[in-house]
């Protein structure tokens, strides 16, 4: 593998080829808010918020660094004035939907976002696809998946996989920004299984909690 | 729909998981709707999983995850009809069969959609009933449009 020399902040970094600039980053120290990532997932870039500059000539290119790879002597800058802006708005207007998400409300509070500036349009999960896609790629048991498209989105637990295999994992509750999971799941279960609904171990109730 | 003609529809597309949605789209023109067990039995013969097949289902508007009446009612409310007044035709659709759109009736005759543009403005305001246009209906013709299809 090669070895590639980019510049990260100012920074020299080395990355091996095909890693993702996110990973670059955060090898090196620097860090980059993100929201849909994760480490033992494929890359998905769907929040957006880990967006970057990068200099190739002016004007400069804004770009997606959990999904993109680093280049030999690629010039990224993680902050500016340009990509507060965007990832403020996009705070704002994630937290219209997840206006309670302890997540946002840090980033918030880091890029001067205005929780109310969007209408509130609560549905709680802002289709980061973490659940849904640790359940397909870590566990292989796509228990939870996707239903419905656009605004109308939302997941949804297969029954006869969810009432098997759940409650010895859940592992994909604690992995959710808006703690949406919880609550879509206790309410398919009791919806579904209502025998097992009253036996589950305390050990989602605190998952809850911690929330 | 039984597990034979699924089975043979599957076939026929050589069991691909990448042939999913044309068989699906099969299933959905012969039986009007895609019933839970069908899109099971399509997910254990592909070996995609069900989770990825009901994202499928649920996404596009081809298909229905609800029974479907005998006959299906597309009211265009495209730009073309919507000058030409397909608004009060809708609304004389919907007192004629008691249905909004998205509804079946409980005899299962009728299913009412809206749809945004058939591509003959032309002809609008524009009713399609299993795929046949009628153009240039009137509120008074509607009765007439309805009672061919029993
Ligand atoms: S429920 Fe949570 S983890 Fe799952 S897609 Fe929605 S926001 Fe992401
Ligand atoms: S972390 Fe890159 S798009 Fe979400």
């Amino acid at each position: 593998m090669n070895e590639i020399l980019l510049e990260i902040d100012g920074k020299e970094v080395r990355a091996r080829e095909g890693t993702t600039l996110l990973e670059a980053a955060q090898n090196a120290g620097i860090s980059i808010p993100k929201l849909c990532q994760h480490e033992k997932l494929i890359p998905f870039g769907g929040c957006r918020l880990c967006l970057v500059e990068v200099e190739s000539g002016s004007p400069t290119k804004l770009v997606v660094s959990c999904v993109y790879p680093v280049e030999e002597s690629l010039v990224v800058r993680t902050r500016s004035e340009k990509i507060d802006r965007i990832r403020k708005t996009l705070l704002e207007l994630l937290l219209a939907h997840a206006p309670n998400s302890l997540q946002l409300q840090d980033l918030a509070k880091e890029y001067g976002a205005n929780k109310d500036r969007f209408e509130k349009e609560a549905s709680f999960c802002i289709h980061c696809g973490l659940c849904v896609r640790y359940c397909a790629e870590v566990k292989k048991l796509n228990a939870v998946g996707f239903v419905d498209r656009g605004i109308n989105k939302e997941i949804s637990f297969i029954p006869e996989i969810a009432s098997k295999e759940c409650k010895d994992c859940m592992e994909c509750f604690p992995l959710c920004p808006t703690s949406y999971l919880q609550a879509a799941f206790v309410f398919i279960e009791a919806l579904a299984f209502p025998e097992a609904s009253s036996g589950i171990p305390s050990k989602k109730q605190k998952l809850i909690n911690n929330q | 729909m039984d597990n034979k003609r699924i089975d043979q529809i599957i076939d026929k597309h050589r069991g691909e998981a990448s042939s999913l949605i044309q068989i699906l789209l099969d299933i959905q023109s012969e039986n009007h709707w895609l019933p839970k067990e069908a899109l099971g039995r399509v997910s254990e013969k592909l070996e995609v999983p069900l989770s990825r097949t009901m994202h499928i289902a649920s996404f596009y508007k081809a298909f229905s995850l609800v029974p479907k009446g005998r006959h299906a009612v597309h009211i265009c409310m495209g730009t073309a009809c919507h000058v030409r007044g397909a608004k009060r035709i809708l609304e004389t659709v919907e007192e004629l069969t008691g249905l909004k759109p998205g509804e079946t009736d409980v005899e299962m005759k009728y299913s009412l959609e809206t749809v945004n543009c058939l591509g003959c403005c032309a002809l609008g305001p524009v009713i399609e009933i299993n795929g046949k246009a009628h153009g240039k209906v009137s509120v008074s013709d509607t009765s007439g449009v309805l009672e061919h299809y029993k």
